[in-house]
This record gives C-alpha cells, structure tokens and sequence, in this order.
C-alpha cells in the first residue's frame, strides 16, 4: 500500500491546483482586471457634451466633490440592463453622474437617452475612445467612483445593479463624507 | 506532383494568407521609419488584448485593440522609448496586459521554482544513489541464491 501513497498525494495536489485554477477561470471569458488606478487620481479630461457639441466639458470641475463615472454606449447590451440602476443612482440624488459615450454615434445615444431616460448629469463623448484609454476602460459598462479629493476609490466592471451600488459604493459614501 | 514540392506549395499558401490576414486586422497607418515601424510591430505582439485575452494587440480586430495600436503608434511618434511604451500601458490597464510578466516580489517564486524543484530532484537524486550504493551487491545468478522462478 506505502508505495501508491507517493503518487496518490502528488495526484491529489494535481487535482487540488487544476480545480482551483477551474474555480478562478472568467466566467464570461474575460478576466476581470483589477484596475491600477484604484487609489490614484482620476485621470482629467476635457470632452464635447453630447446634448451641446458646441460645449466642451472640463472633468476639472468636478473636483472637490463626490462623482460617478459613467463609461456607456447605445451599442452595449449590458448597458440596457445598468439603467435602471443609475436612474435609481440619479432619483437617490446623493452623487451626479457623468457619462462617458464611448466610441458611439451621437444620434443614437440621444435616442437612447429619449427612450430610456436620462441619468446623467453630464454626459461627453469619446469618439475616439482616447479618454477611456486613459481610464483603462476595456468593456463598458464600467463605473468609476471619484472622492472629492479626486481619487478612484470604487470600480465596477460590467452592469451594476442595485446591490452592488448598495454593497461595493454606498459605504464608500457613508465612511468618508 | 512530387511530396516535396506540395509541401513547399502548402508552406507558401500558408504564409501568405497568415501576412494577409495580419495586414488585413492592422489599419494603423505605418510609420515612415522603418526601425520605428519595427519597433511598432515587436510592440503591438508584446500586449495583450485587453477585450479578447488570449490575443496579441496585434492579432485582434476588436476596436479597442485598434485604439491601443493608434496608441502605441502615437507614442513611438512621439519619441517614447518602449519601456516608457510599457509603463503607459501598465499604468493604466496593469500588468496584465504584458504577455510577459515582470518579476516582482510578487511572482518571485513562480519564476524561482524551477530552480527550486531542480535543487530538491538533485537532492534526492544524490541521497538515493548514495544508499544503493551503501547495499551489498546481490548475484542472482550465483549458485547459491534463491530460486524462486
């Protein structure tokens, strides 16, 4: 028998580190990345405004304050199911939402905004998609949490619903006002 | 048609619809230096596709790799250096856009186990043939010895 014990435990941790491995393995087949810029400072930007292109927002003048960073599209599905919950966000009044139209065509986000509502306090457009580069942002939706200092605090990767803001970005709110 | 000259025929279909295919994902404009488009080229294989992860910027038609491309192509522009490239990148999407990781204290001991499992196979190696040779050397085939065939 004491000679099928050697294999049997090397067998056993084999199995333990493949299952392990299967555990952690993405879902939907992307990895969630852990962003580098939690902690740090929101990168700034300055963008047209969706509702007024002629008008270029400065994120500068949100510092001081509380923001939500919204990072959308009318193409994305899983943005159709985030909207509730930002309009929630929006209804709760506690922080005002900026969104960033990424890489979309304006006529369609303002359809989109027409039908479904509109949550955001401001919204810009990223036609070229360099601002979200700069935020890291590689799959909307993706929400950003900004303290006032100008910090990325909390980030949310794919559709936030009612709980995770309830859970994940609320205490953020509550613990440093 | 001998075997040699289809394989040769195979060879060349092959890579000529492998560079097609790779003009065809890239529609960054080259650059005019051809070392910094060289540059350019060994860069876009080195990062990962952040959206589809299992492909080079290189290799992904999804328009955020494009976007990275412009990116990396803006920035040899320029002047940046690749490790300055790399840093850009890191700092804002992590480490793990790199196909190949830095050594960290972090990753230390992943790249330190090879050396580690080496020392430990040698170990035993050296203890096992020390023992085998302490035992008394049996002949089977001495009259003498057991017969138990």
């Amino acid at each position: 028998m004491k000679r099928f014990l050697l294999p049997l435990v090397l067998f056993a941790c084999l199995v333990i580190v493949l299952a392990f491995g299967i555990y952690n393995a993405p879902r939907n087949g992307t990895k969630e990345i852990v962003s580098p810029l939690l902690g740090k400072a929101a990168p700034d930007f300055t963008l047209p405004k969706l509702l007024e292109p002629s008008v270029s927002f400065d994120a500068s003048s949100m510092h001081g304050g509380w923001r939500l960073v919204n990072v959308w599209g009318s193409w994305c599905v899983e943005c159709r199911a985030e909207h509730a919950t930002l309009l929630q966000i929006k209804a709760e009044g506690r922080v005002p939402i900026v969104g960033i139209d990424w890489k979309d065509e304006d006529a369609a986000a303002i359809a989109w905004l027409t039908q479904l509502g509109n949550p955001y306090d401001t919204v810009v457009t990223d036609h070229a998609g360099r601002v979200a580069i700069d935020w890291g942002v590689y799959g909307a939706p993706e929400s950003f949490l900004v303290d006032p200092q100008g910090n990325v605090v909390e980030k949310q990767v794919g559709a936030m619903s009612p709980g995770d803001w309830q859970n994940k970005f609320l205490p953020h709110l509550a613990v440093r006002r | 048609m001998n075997a040699r000259l289809c394989a040769a025929l195979a060879a060349l279909a092959i890579t000529l619809g492998y560079t097609s295919a790779a003009l065809a994902v890239d529609n960054t404009p080259p650059l005019t230096n051809p070392v910094l488009q060289q540059r350019y080229i060994a860069l876009i294989h080195e990062f990962r596709c952040v959206q589809c992860q299992n492909e080079a910027l290189a290799d992904s038609n999804v328009s955020l790799a494009a976007d990275l491309r412009l990116e990396v192509h803006d920035l040899i522009q320029q002047g940046k250096s690749d490790d300055e490239i790399r840093d850009y990148l890191v700092a804002r999407y992590g480490e793990f856009i790199l196909f190949r990781p830095r050594m960290s204290l972090r990753n230390a001991w992943l790249w330190g186990a090879p050396g580690i499992l080496l020392l430990a196979g040698l170990a035993i190696a050296v203890r096992v043939i020390r023992k085998r040779a302490q035992m008394p050397i049996v002949d089977d085939e001495s009259p003498g010895a057991s017969t138990d065939a």
